[in-house]
């Protein structure tokens, strides 16, 4: 199960960097939606896979089942999970207001912060 | 979207989505429930109160801009961390006051005050995005 | 009924002595900002009272920072676990004496540009909340530096990603949003990359708490050790605009208002660095090692990268944000050199360039109210108009550049020192040659915006007309933040002794995680 989950993560950080690469902003926001994924799922397979017993501690004992799930991975994914929501959604705004602003969808075309034709640095001491 | 219909329906669901929120909120500490999803449901009430009403009118019905809100639960959450001070315990320890009414047990605890803080800034942060997305202009 | 209440003891996973009141000190610079920035979001409208409110706040944070390390001085590493858990559950904040600098350094740069703040903001940037955004900021860099779980880390860093996305756009003019662009997905790539390689490394040792992660690091294999620590150089490597991956930092920093271009020159790149040093050098020294030359070349290449840049600039703060990708090369410098001297070095420049670059940017912003542009051909003949900021200004291109008796010098000096003894002479050279073609670069700068009389191209007789006073605003908030930081420079750099004892102690910490351990684990030791 761990092996199939690793490649399915394998074909999700292929898929994120490849559309990151992308000039185009819309495709960047998926690549990093893909990619934010691609972690969690990451996260959720490096706490070991197990079958069906949920991590819950019996009434009367300190320690959960042997061999019961790993709850740790489902808190840091969750934690993950609400922050790259939360950043997504500010790039989407941004994407969305650079594009109306800039009307530029393309990133080589985005060159106010760097201007393409800045001035020689001066030559004087 | 804007029919009788929903106009005259959407206060209803959007109120009892809140009192809903709110008892989400307060079974959350043992069993399913808690601030986070409460305040999502809270949220949801509210936008539907927005997209049926208009948003200035669900404005209007807040009364306090939702950015405060959260403002106020980012506070308060800080506030429920630092009580443990008192008990010579560290940060965001939690502390219970166990007491009895009329014969059944009331527990208060600091998890409960955190609770409601996250319940508030998630209200007012979600809200703001959701009246921002539907008003379509700049409201702060 | 049977209370469901009572039979609520306490697990034997839980600490059972008393938390003395003094080791509080390690979340009150935390707990101060989140309770700040909630406040200061609530009263919003109220302008009048956000700069009393935000410099109270970041004046307790900086209080609270002086006795940390006052405290870690004395006593060594200080260490706190939340919710009452016996660590390595639950989340802990520990405090070295690296952390506490750095915090320290923070929350003093952090404080003056809250006051440098208030001649600059207008009305509208108040209302969407600078001083709140500044205080979340402030709250994510501290809980950075401070925190001892490393998924903690990554939840600081994305704390300090959100706030500084809200101040990067605050004004939403048409260049900052092209500069947030840049900013943002990088950003965002190495956070994602940084909490992968967070997720191999808890599926390798299980556990994510610092003092615990040492001891187990020791039984990875070399070949995990070396990808978790290559993955760690990359995600922390973008993060603190190490070359070659830089071009994020000179592309934005200059677009936003001077205030946060200050404060982030100053703070953000730094958190990047200290978490590299703390991961690689404390948590993975075997990676460190392994890894070494790939740093050696890193930190060169960064440290002549970054001046040559500020040469070639004619947008102001676009140089001095080469400056601060120099600043990070001599860091890296410090780590790979990996012994006391260049850790120690390491913190100690940390903490100059904390200071200086955020008191380079405030100067620089007055400069650029005064003479109404950003390009320095166009610049000129400030000296006449405002001596005091000249003499500030190259005051600061002294220390920056690394000249005896100023800041700058001292921390060089243990890197230079730290790399002949190692007889490291490719990074010793790289330290030398970027102080001397950093002078050249900001000399160069002084010269045209202070020294010459008019714009490139005027004749030199002619005054510059073109120059305005400062508003009255800027002469009470800009101009006296700019001047006493300078003066704490100044001193900082005139009785440099506490503080090599300071980065002697970081540097001892950092090699020998012992104490550090000990501080964390204090209740494990007991029955």
């Amino acid at each position: 199960m761990e092996v199939a989950l690793a490649g399915l993560i394998g074909v999700f950080f292929a898929v994120a960097v490849y559309l990151l690469l992308s000039r185009s902003i819309i495709r960047m926001l998926l690549g990093v939606v893909v990619l934010g994924n691609a972690v969690n799922l990451m996260i959720f397979t490096v706490g070991r896979l197990t079958v069906e017993i949920p991590p819950i501690v019996p009434a009367g004992d300190y320690l959960p089942l042997e061999g019961s799930a790993n709850p740790l991975p489902q808190a840091l994914i969750l934690t993950a999970i609400v922050i790259g929501f939360a950043l997504f959604a500010f790039l989407l705004v941004l994407g969305y207001r650079a594009y109306q602003e800039l009307d530029a969808d393309n990133t080589d075309t985005m060159r106010l912060a760097e201007p393409p034709e800045a001035p020689r640095p001066p030559l004087s001491y | 979207m804007n029919t009788v219909i929903f106009r005259t329906v959407a206060p209803g669901i959007a109120a009892l989505m809140l009192v809903f929120s709110v008892f989400v909120l307060l079974r959350g500490h043992n069993e399913p429930g808690g601030g986070f999803i409460g305040g999502l449901i809270g949220a949801s009430g509210l936008a539907v109160y927005g997209i049926a009403c208009g948003v200035r009118e669900a404005r209007k019905a807040m009364v306090v801009h939702p950015i405060t809100i959260a403002g106020f639960g980012v506070f308060i959450a800080a506030i429920s961390g630092l009580l443990p001070l008192f008990a010579e315990v560290p940060f965001l320890t939690g502390l219970w006051w166990i007491f009895e009414l009329e014969g059944r047990e009331i527990a208060l605890s600091t998890p409960l005050i955190f609770d409601i803080g996250v319940y508030a800034a998630v209200v007012g942060a979600v809200s703001t995005i959701a009246l921002t997305l539907e008003s379509d202009e700049e409201h702060f | 009924m049977e209370s469901p209440y009572q039979s609520l003891d306490l697990p034997p996973a839980m600490i059972a002595t008393a938390t003395a009141i003094d080791d509080w000190v390690v979340v009150w610079p935390v707990a101060l900002s989140l309770l700040g920035a909630g406040l200061l979001v609530m009263l919003r409208r109220h302008r009048d009272m956000q700069l009393a409110f935000a410099v109270a706040i970041i004046l307790a944070i900086v209080v609270s920072n002086v006795t940390l390390v006052l405290r870690v001085l004395e006593t060594g590493p200080v260490a706190m676990t939340m919710g009452k858990w016996l660590p390595p559950f639950g989340i802990t904040f520990g405090a070295d004496m690296t952390s506490a600098l750095f915090s320290l350094a923070a929350s003093a740069a952090a404080l003056f540009v809250a006051f440098y703040a208030q001649g600059e903001i207008d009305a509208r940037e108040h209302r969407f909340g600078f001083y709140p955004m500044l205080l979340l900021l402030l709250c994510g860099v501290c809980g950075s530096f401070l925190t001892g779980d490393i998924f903690n880390l990554y939840v600081w860093f994305e704390v300090m990603l959100i706030s500084s996305f809200g101040l990067l756009i605050l004004g939403g003019r048409k260049v900052q949003l092209d500069g947030a662009v840049k900013y943002g997905f990088l950003n965002l790539l190495a956070t994602a990359f940084f909490l992968a390689t967070v997720a191999y490394l808890y599926g390798v040792t299980g556990t994510l708490n610092f003092a615990d992660l040492v001891a187990k690091a020791d039984t990875i294999p070399l070949g995990i050790m070396l990808t978790l620590a290559a993955l760690f150089l990359f995600a922390f490597g973008v993060k603190a605009a190490a070359f070659p991956a830089n071009a994020w930092l000179p592309a934005s920093y200059h677009t936003p208002a001077v205030s946060v271009s200050a404060v982030f020159g100053g703070l953000l790149t730094k958190v990047g660095a200290y978490a590299i040093i703390r991961v690689l050098m404390f948590v993975l020294p075997e990676g460190r090692a392994a890894l070494e030359p790939v740093i050696a070349v890193i930190a060169v290449a960064t440290l002549l990268l970054g001046p040559i840049g500020a040469l070639a600039q004619t947008n102001i703060r676009r140089a001095i944000g080469f400056l601060v990708i120099g600043g990070i090369g001599a860091l890296f410098a410090g780590l790979s050199l990996g012994s006391m001297h260049g850790i120690g070095g390491a913190v100690f420049y940390g903490v100059h360039s904390i200071l200086t670059i955020t008191a380079l940017y405030l100067a620089a912003g007055l400069v650029e109210k005064m003479s109404g542009t950003t390009e320095i051909r166009l610049m000129g003949g400030i000296y006449a108009a405002n001596s005091l900021l000249s003499a500030v200004f190259i005051f600061l291109v002294f220390t920056i550049s690394g000249l005896p008796p100023f800041l700058g010098f001292w921390p060089k000096l243990l890197l230079v020192e730290g790399g002949v003894r190692a007889g490291d002479w490719f990074i010793v050279s790289g330290l030398l040659l970027n102080s001397f073609i950093t002078l050249i670069a900001t000399s160069r700068i002084w010269l045209h915006v202070f020294w010459r009389n008019g714009p490139e191209g005027e004749r030199s007789e002619q005054r510059n007309t073109m120059l305005r006073a400062l508003s009255g605003a800027e002469n009470r908030f800009g101009l006296p933040s700019v001047v006493v930081l300078a003066g704490l420079i100044a001193a900082l750099g005139l009785f440099p002794d506490w503080l090599f004892n300071a980065s002697g102690m970081a540097g001892f910490d950092m090699l020998d995680p012992s104490r550090y351990i000990a501080a964390v684990f204090v209740e494990v030791a007991q029955p």
